[in-house]
């Protein structure tokens, strides 16, 4: 048995996804707007998810679209923009109530994609730029968020190692912008950027709930469609080698200090290994039962948290701890004697099921959640392949120790930053 | 076992109080690939002052104690317990709050293994000297963490300018110089009073037979012997009505200042279904107010007094409750007086009909929305059970408030005496 049902149309510009499920008790809309990373475009990017949520034409305050929200039982709408790989992804997404569970009878899915027509194809403006309020505030909400990200030191920490890691590369760009371009930026030029993005951008939109019965591709299409004018930017790939290890210790005022370690990978989604990595990465620092969670924490109690994630996209691998300012060089020696003893193979057949077993319960755990499910479909728009998840559980249950090993190879340390505290010198 | 069906919402749930007290809930969802399992104790931060089981003079124990004992139950004389859940492609975890500490697993495989040993890794103890020491160094970090935290710090910080004795105020980790303290036999001590089967409540939500569950649950409890069941004697601080400082300001090394004015609730309901109510009006009120589409929320935003970090959030338990609004903003002291000048003010309102009947829409909405996730249903199903309310109770309470009970609610529900109010700010130099 399939355990997701996909079904792809293109039509009227853009890809409509389908998910028929009985799983929840709510329709998942999500809009996915996708362009090339690129530092002319980043910034402007960043805003345009604030604004729209100010106001359309019909809804032309923030207030009144809210309002107009709450009537449709409560839908709980976001725009928000993310980077995966080298794309940059605005993600528009409502979840409204099935009207199975109402004792009303309301046309809900019609009223829900009428107001995302609103929000995408009329957002407030004046014809020619966006309204001139809506812009200087949401500017300011834009430069806040830009000026506080270091008082969460965790994302912080992660955004300075990218820095340094990724100097030369795309993905190095800051996923809300920066505040010289959003200098630039002004209601036209945005708003004549938003334009062209629309036209420009490539357009997925997936329909995820109870849905039998209903004619969801008309009605998408009533509300949505486009003219399609082909983007000429590519996705840039460039990757850099790693020749030498870069270190950076940076001090501010704290009192932990965060250890993070950028790793290449190698590996990205569209490639045979990428089953192993995710293997790789589970025995390494993916579950409480990895070697990093054991030796870190449980072993030398150096940390409460000492864990690693990849990137499917860009082939990266990242290690986060938090650990007592004093103690880096022993945190730093341990995390890369956890990966020497990856790359030598010293775990056991058992352990490698064990781990294979817990990534693909991750990923069904992932899939019994409506936007996680649909976060996983769209990997397969990022790679441009056809990995069904059924595929990924089947690859991931053919992995052996040898394609571990394999992977082994492939990573390479490149990048060591730590977070310290001011006056704690890390030769403490 | 006892079986409640409840139409709207199409769901079942299987319960049965076992011989040894232990309460049982099963929520069968065959549609989800994942099962979630929560096996909850009536213990928390705020269980400091008591009667230990068998004894009779009163105690209080170190700071942040429940906290740490949920860390040690997970190790054993010869293992991890997490390995035994990850064996089976299993991911567990615990955490501690106020008033519950709770041990937890999900799987989509092996649901019969995971619970039995769930129930046996709580039930069966084991605390050393040197593991008590090792963990403290871990703890350590995990307080130090959050002492990094600006949200946390304004969190806490508002708690504590709210409270003059209840233990609420204290942090729920406690500090590094109150886990110093704590021995091995302290963790007994507070295992054998609070850890009882008649002091907890095991849920199961998804992909299960529920007779089979049932009697897997029941094989495994009636193996087991406890002490005879003892009521727990806990004992609370008298707690004045007025909030302990109207002002805290907490420095620290921030580029954008915090504000949250939290507001302490009466605690005058007179039983369960008028605690309900409450808390839903509450909630209710809260959001017509204060969410994206609420009355105040434009205003406060046009102004550049809040940003969207903007949140409020209730929480009401048997002895203590609060309300918290807030978030950054680049004038603090302003945005303190608007806030406060706005809870005040709110009991010269009425809502209309229509206004009452959307908010209420948007809450059935949510309630439903909320249904779709097992965690919330396990969480929120205990959390309410300890209160003695049924989980599944909460939409027909909303669909039967009426504006007239919440125009009421309004008259009443805030005082200034009960406000006050946390500031983050950059710190000196």
């Amino acid at each position: 048995m399939k355990s997701v049902s996909e079904e792809k149309i293109t039509t009227n510009g853009y890809n409509l996804h389908v998910i028929q499920t009985k799983k929840y008790k709510t329709i998942n809309v999500v809009v996915k707007l996708k362009a090339p990373l690129k530092r002319e475009t980043i910034t402007q990017r960043a805003l345009i998810p604030y604004i729209l949520q100010q106001g359309t034409e019909n809804y032309p305050s923030a207030r009144m679209l809210r309002t107009a929200l709450d009537d449709l039982y409560g839908a709980v709408f976001n725009i928000d923009s993310s980077k995966k790989g080298e794309n940059h992804i605005i993600s528009i997404r409502i979840e409204f109530a099935n009207e199975a569970y109402l004792s009303s009878n309301e046309q809900i899915i019609k009223k829900a994609m009428h107001l995302l027509n609103e929000v995408v194809f009329h957002p407030k403006s004046n014809g020619d730029s966006f309204d001139t309020g809506i812009f200087k505030r949401e500017k300011q909400t834009l430069q806040q968020k830009i000026d506080s990200i270091v008082d969460d030191k965790m994302s912080y920490a992660n955004m300075r190692l990218i820095d340094e890691m990724c100097k030369e590369e795309a993905y190095r760009l800051h996923v809300h912008g920066y505040t010289d371009d959003l200098n630039l930026i002004n209601e036209t030029n945005l708003y004549e950027y938003y334009r062209s993005l629309l036209v420009e951008d490539q357009l997925d939109i997936y329909v995820l709930g109870d849905l039998e019965g209903k004619d969801i591709q008309n009605q998408v299409a009533e509300y949505f469609s486009r003219e399609v004018s082909t983007n000429k930017d590519k996705v840039e790939t460039n990757t850099q080698d790693v020749t030498k290890v870069k270190e950076i210790t940076e001090a501010m005022e704290v009192q932990q200090g965060k250890l993070h370690l950028g790793f290449r990978t190698n590996i990205r989604f569209n490639d045979p290994e990428y089953y192993a990595l995710q293997v790789f990465n589970g025995i390494f620092g993916g579950f409480p039962s990895s070697k990093l969670f054991m030796n870190v924490r449980e072993k030398h109690s150096l940390a409460y948290y000492a864990a690693s994630r990849f990137e499917s996209h860009k082939g990266l691998l990242f290690v986060f701890s938090g650990i007592a300012p004093a103690d880096f060089q022993k945190a730093k020696d341990i995390i890369l004697e956890q990966m020497e003893a990856m790359k030598k193979g010293e775990f056991t057949e058992e352990q490698v099921d064990e781990t294979k077993n817990m990534v693909v319960n991750q990923l069904k755990e992932t899939m019994d959640h409506p936007q996680g499910l649909i976060e996983i479909l769209y990997h397969q728009v990022l790679a441009n392949n056809n990995i069904a998840p059924e595929e990924m559980i089947e690859g991931i249950s053919q992995v052996t120790k040898d394609d571990l090993l394999a992977v082994g190879e492939k990573i390479q340390l490149d990048t060591v930053y730590f977070l310290t505290s001011k006056g704690g010198s890390i030769n403490e | 076992m006892n079986k409640t069906n409840y139409d709207q919402l199409k769901e079942t749930v299987y319960s049965e109080k076992l011989d040894n007290g232990l309460r049982v809930f099963l929520l069968p969802k065959p549609e989800m690939a994942k099962t979630f399992s929560i096996f909850s104790t009536d213990y928390g931060s705020i269980d400091r002052t008591f009667v230990p089981i068998g004894e009779t003079e009163q105690i209080t124990v170190p700071d942040g104690i429940a906290h740490f004992l949920e860390h040690k139950l997970f190790e054993k004389e010869d293992r991890d317990v997490f390995q035994d859940f990850t064996k089976r492609g299993a991911s567990a975890n615990a955490f501690t709050s106020f008033t519950k500490t709770a041990y937890l697993f999900s799987s989509t495989s092996n649901i019969e293994d995971n619970v039995r040993t769930l129930l046996d890794f709580v039930q069966d103890p084991y605390f050393s000297e040197q593991s008590v020491e090792k963990e403290k160094g871990i703890i350590g970090q995990e307080i130090t963490m959050y002492d990094d935290q600006p949200d946390w710090r304004s969190f806490f910080g508002t708690i504590q300018s709210l409270y003059n004795n209840h233990p609420v105020q204290i942090d729920i980790a406690g500090t590094i110089d109150s886990i110093d303290k704590i021995t091995k036999d302290d963790l007994y001590t507070c295992y054998n009073t609070f850890y009882h089967p008649s002091n907890m409540t095991f849920f199961v939500a998804g992909n299960f037979n529920p007779e089979e569950m049932m009697q897997l649950i029941k094989e495994n409890q009636s193996a087991k012997t406890f002490p005879e069941k003892e009521a727990i004697q806990r004992s609370f601080p008298e707690e004045p009505s007025k909030v302990a400082k109207k002002k805290h300001v907490i420095e620290m090394p921030v580029s954008m200042p915090k504000c949250l004015v939290g507001l302490k609730e009466n605690m005058d309901h007179k039983d369960n279904r008028d605690f309900l109510e409450k808390e839903l009006l509450i909630d209710i009120l809260l959001d017509h107010f204060f969410s994206k589409s609420g009355k105040y929320y434009q205003d406060l935003y046009e102004n550049d007094l809040i940003d969207n970090s903007f949140s409020f959030e209730t929480n009401i338990e048997k002895n203590f409750g609060f309300s918290i609004l807030g978030g950054n903003t680049s004038k603090p002291d302003e945005l303190a007086e608007k806030l406060t000048s706005m809870l005040v003010g709110l009991r010269e309102f009425e809502l209309t009909a229509e206004e009452f009947s959307t908010v209420k829409r948007k809450k059935i909405g949510h309630f439903l929305r909320s249904m779709n996730s097992l965690e919330f249903i396990s969480n929120q199903f205990i959390h309410y059970n300890l209160l003695g309310i049924d989980l599944f109770e909460v939409l027909p309470t909303i669909e039967r408030l009426t504006v007239g009970d919440a125009n009421a609610f309004l008259k009443d529900w805030i005082d200034e005496e009960r406000i006050a109010v946390c500031q983050i700010v950059p710190a000196q130099g």
